[in-house]
């Protein structure tokens, strides 16, 4: 097969769009993985990658993912924060890429939260 | 010190983005010949005064409130140095940072590269509003990808699309 090129892109657009229908801005999950020096050193592009892995396998369009700095849980890394439309975001502690594709499968498809991998539930508020 | 050089890209990255860079340019050489490898990004988030660029080389300086540490710069600059390479800071108020540093290739204290495509997908994917360049260059041989061009193509499907992600690393894949 020849190699693909940026052009191939354009049969992909072609594709999606007579699949699906985009939604703009319709998320139904917010997910954030904290990557500060901290976050990142103890693995967090493992956990990011695994969980954009699971998104392109699964091939849902409603995952949101997003990343942002230490939140000074530095002890706790890497962390990873699942907020699903009108419920309270739950904080993961502790995450690798297999706890990963288990929130994924379980919390962010299904709605188990996850109760094992859990540091906190509800917003964080910095004082 | 960290165990990946890509690990101080992400790192650096996550800075720009804090500084809500929208480009953000990572070129990364290496060149088995000259025993030598640089990276430097560059991004056109909101800077730092000469006084504050002096400060955040130092480990207990932080920006944030409440956080006495701030290693990433520093172990950076820890490794460039101790690995026989340079490391610099420039930046201005307003326009935007560069930080650069080179190491000898066969050092024994180098840190493997690690993973770089991971590195380039997992900040394209997380990131779709900001745009990345990446110049990866192997003993001449110039790699370039550009988020600009992709999503030219792409239109109003975004980068972060499943299918998209699929393509890109494929892509990665056969040109990495």
């Amino acid at each position: 097969m020849a190699k693909l090129t940026i052009e191939d892109l354009r049969k992909i657009k072609e594709k999606v769009h007579a699949e699906t229908s985009l939604r703009d801005g319709a998320w139904r999950v917010k997910v954030t993985v904290h990557m500060g020096t901290c976050g990142i050193v103890s693995g967090a592009r493992e956990v990011m990658s695994a969980l954009i892995q699971e998104i392109e396998e699964a091939g849902v369009t409603d995952v949101m993912v997003t990343t942002s700095g230490c939140m000074g849980l530095c002890s706790r890394e890497p962390l990873v924060t699942v907020e699903a439309m009108e419920q309270e975001p739950i904080k993961y502690e502790y995450m690798n890429a297999n706890k990963m594709r288990q929130v994924f499968k379980r919390h962010i498809l299904q709605g188990e939260v996850q109760t094992p991998f859990v540091l906190a539930k509800g917003a964080e508020i910095i004082k | 010190m960290v165990n990946e050089i890509c690990v101080h890209i992400m790192d650096i990255v996550a800075n720009s983005l804090t500084a809500e860079a929208k480009n953000i340019c990572i070129f990364i050489t290496r060149d088995n010949k000259k025993n030598f490898l640089s990276m430097k990004i560059v991004d056109d988030g909101k800077g730092m005064s000469e006084e504050m660029a002096k400060k955040v080389v130092d480990p207990f300086f932080s920006t944030k409130t409440g956080k006495k540490t701030g290693l990433g710069v520093p172990l950076l600059k820890g490794t460039a140095e101790h690995c026989g390479g340079n490391f610099y800071l420039k930046s201005k108020v307003r326009k935007g940072t560069e930080i650069y540093s080179s190491f000898v290739l066969n050092h024994p204290d180098l840190p493997l590269l690690g993973n770089i495509k991971e590195t380039i997908l997992v900040s394209v994917i997380s990131n779709p509003e900001v745009d990345f360049k990446f110049h990866y260059t192997i003993n001449g041989n110039r790699f370039i990808l550009d988020t600009k061009e992709i999503k030219a193509q792409l239109g109003d499907v975004p980068i972060n699309h499943p299918e998209i992600i699929k393509f890109l690393r494929i892509y990665l894949d056969e040109n990495l």
